[in-house]
């Protein structure tokens, strides 16, 4: 290729902002589901399971194409320490959006919980029965999905950030629909 | 004269204040889902909170129902169930269970002839892979219609006020048939002689896709032997354990587990209300115990037996409970298996 890309590719931008549905939805359901005893609670975590699941896959998926097509270059004027901040936020990211899922399934699994996802459609346990193994997985579900959420609130500022203030068209790599407009290198 | 704010400079500081208030937002939308914005939700953890004694919970124990002994046996289904529920369960067969009796108290160390309430928890598995949990007790019906009130219960329980069970009482009538079975219902000396019932309905879908409310029990085999209080208080605070564990050496205990159907118009949604005697009952099977385990290194000590792990052809109902229910035990789940060290196991250790 000789010209550098501006933005994310279609499929890209499409896993991108699917995601970005499915994991704000994830972490309300998730802290919403544990703070009711009303019947949304059975509601809350027949969702959270498939949609776990889901994640998952579309995370694998993602994470094959961003190895694959890569992405477009920060602006070169970017500070280094917003620079650092933008590579280190997105493998968190990445690491997040696989880890939680498989948390999740872990701490079930050593529970001794059957992983429902549809009526009479189950998972298959992935670890034994363990009190110690569930409490660390417990635990770092939880904690984790609280990161899970800073990160995502820093990585919206940082997004917001580069539409309104700096204009550098980092938004628009991941934002902006329709045909990419051709604009000089310089601008 | 101040200097004016140059326009650049002032849109992007229109533009910084834009994305925090987004960024403060989605912090406080996120923070009002948690409950955190509402002390007044009644939330698992707070349910759970209001079981344990003013002393504190018993670490490492299950929250309520606290005092138990493992077993474990089979249930063997007849044909009867299958044309009520699809599920694999009632199809003829014999299937593992694992199961805990237990002690309505959150004391693990409760003398067995101070606590009025005995249950049963059962884990039935089927070869399709799906289980079957319920956790029953003796009591005929709930003693409140709702888990708002159950929650009241504890409080009005807890509280030194005089007057807070005369007021909750007074809120909840319902209440009041619970005294009246407390005082009147024979005791056991047995855990095998009890009869135990599921309280919340649920609905069973068939191979047609109807639907039906039902609710479930257990009716011993055994010929229940009423044994006065006073008589089973002298026979020692754990005699229900050494009683079970001797009876089941000599011969195993059945069960029959009955499902009861509703009618339309039957109070579904609402277990402090028995449903009329005259309703249809249908033996499903039979349940078996046939080896007794201490809690301690037994199987059923790290088991959640959540009402709401059931396999299909079993659902929840329109009756609240089983919900807030399957909330709370897993609240009590997570903090009693994390507690582990407070409540060890003897087998791996060097015990005498």
């Amino acid at each position: 290729m000789t010209e550098i890309r501006k933005r994310f590719t279609p499929v890209q931008r499409l896993l991108h902002w699917s995601m970005a549905a499915c994991i704000l939805a994830m972490l309300f359901i998730g802290v919403g589901m544990v703070s009711t005893i009303t019947p949304a609670y059975l509601t809350l975590v027949s969702i959270h399971k498939p949609l776990g699941l889901a994640i998952l896959v579309l995370a694998l998926l993602r994470l094959g194409v961003r190895l694959r097509s890569g992405a477009p270059p920060l602006p070169a004027d970017l500070p280094a320490p917003m620079r650092l901040a933008a590579h280190l936020s997105h493998y968190a990211l990445y690491g997040l959006m696989l880890a939680m899922p498989l948390l999740g399934w872990g701490m079930l699994s050593a529970a001794a919980y059957p992983v429902v996802l549809f009526d009479g459609v189950r998972l298959p346990a992935i670890l034994p029965q363990s009190e110690s193994l569930h409490t660390l997985l417990w635990r770092a579900h939880v904690c984790l999905a609280f990161a899970f959420f800073g990160v995502i609130l820093m990585h919206v500022g940082a997004a917001l950030f580069h539409a309104l203030v700096r204009r550098d068209g980092v938004f628009e790599a991941m934002a902006s629909v329709g045909p990419e407009t051709e604009r000089a290198p310089a601008e | 004269m101040t200097e004016p704010i140059p326009p650049a400079r002032r849109s992007a500081l229109g533009s910084l204040v834009a994305i925090a208030l987004v960024v403060g937002a989605a912090a406080a939308a996120f923070a009002y889902t948690a409950g955190w914005l509402s002390p007044r939700r009644l939330t698992p953890d707070r349910l759970v909170d209001a079981l344990a004694a003013p002393t504190g919970a018993a670490l490492g124990h299950r929250r309520n129902h606290a005092k138990g002994i493992c077993f474990t046996g089979t249930f063997a289904a007849n044909e009867a169930g299958s044309a009520l529920s699809k599920a694999r369960v009632f199809t003829p067969g014999t299937y593992p269970v694992l199961g805990r009796f237990n002690l309505g108290t959150a004391d693990p160390h409760a003398a067995d002839a101070a606590v009025r309430v005995r249950g049963i928890g059962i884990r039935i598995a089927t070869p399709d892979g799906q289980e079957w949990r319920s956790a029953m007790i003796d009591l005929p019906f709930f003693p409140v219609s709702t888990p708002e009130a159950f929650h009241g219960l504890l409080l009005a329980t807890a509280s030194k006020d005089p007057e807070a069970m005369k007021a909750f009482a007074g809120a909840h009538p319902e209440i009041g048939a619970f005294g009246a079975w407390a005082k009147a219902a024979p005791w056991t000396g047995s855990y095998a002689e009890e009869r135990y019932n599921s309280i919340n309905s649920f609905l069973f879908t068939d191979a047609a896709g109807t639907r039906k409310a039902v609710r479930w029990s257990i009716v011993p085999a055994a010929q229940p032997v009423a044994v006065p209080v006073e008589e089973l208080s002298r026979r020692g605070p754990d005699f229900l354990e050494q009683e079970i564990v001797a009876r089941v050496r000599a011969g195993p205990q059945s069960w029959t587990m009955v499902v009861t159907v509703a009618e339309p118009g039957d109070p579904t949604g609402d277990p402090s209300q028995a449903w009329p005697a005259d309703r249809r009952a249908v033996p499903v099977g039979v349940l078996t115990v046939d080896r007794i385990q201490a809690e301690r290194d037994g199987p059923c000590r790290d088991i959640n037996f959540d009402p709401t792990v059931l396999p299909s052809g079993i659902a929840t109902s329109d009756d609240p409970f089983p919900a807030a229910r399957a909330a709370a035990y897993a609240v009590s789940y997570d903090r009693r298996t994390a507690e582990a060290k407070d409540y060890p196991r003897t087998a791996t250790g060097a015990a005498p």
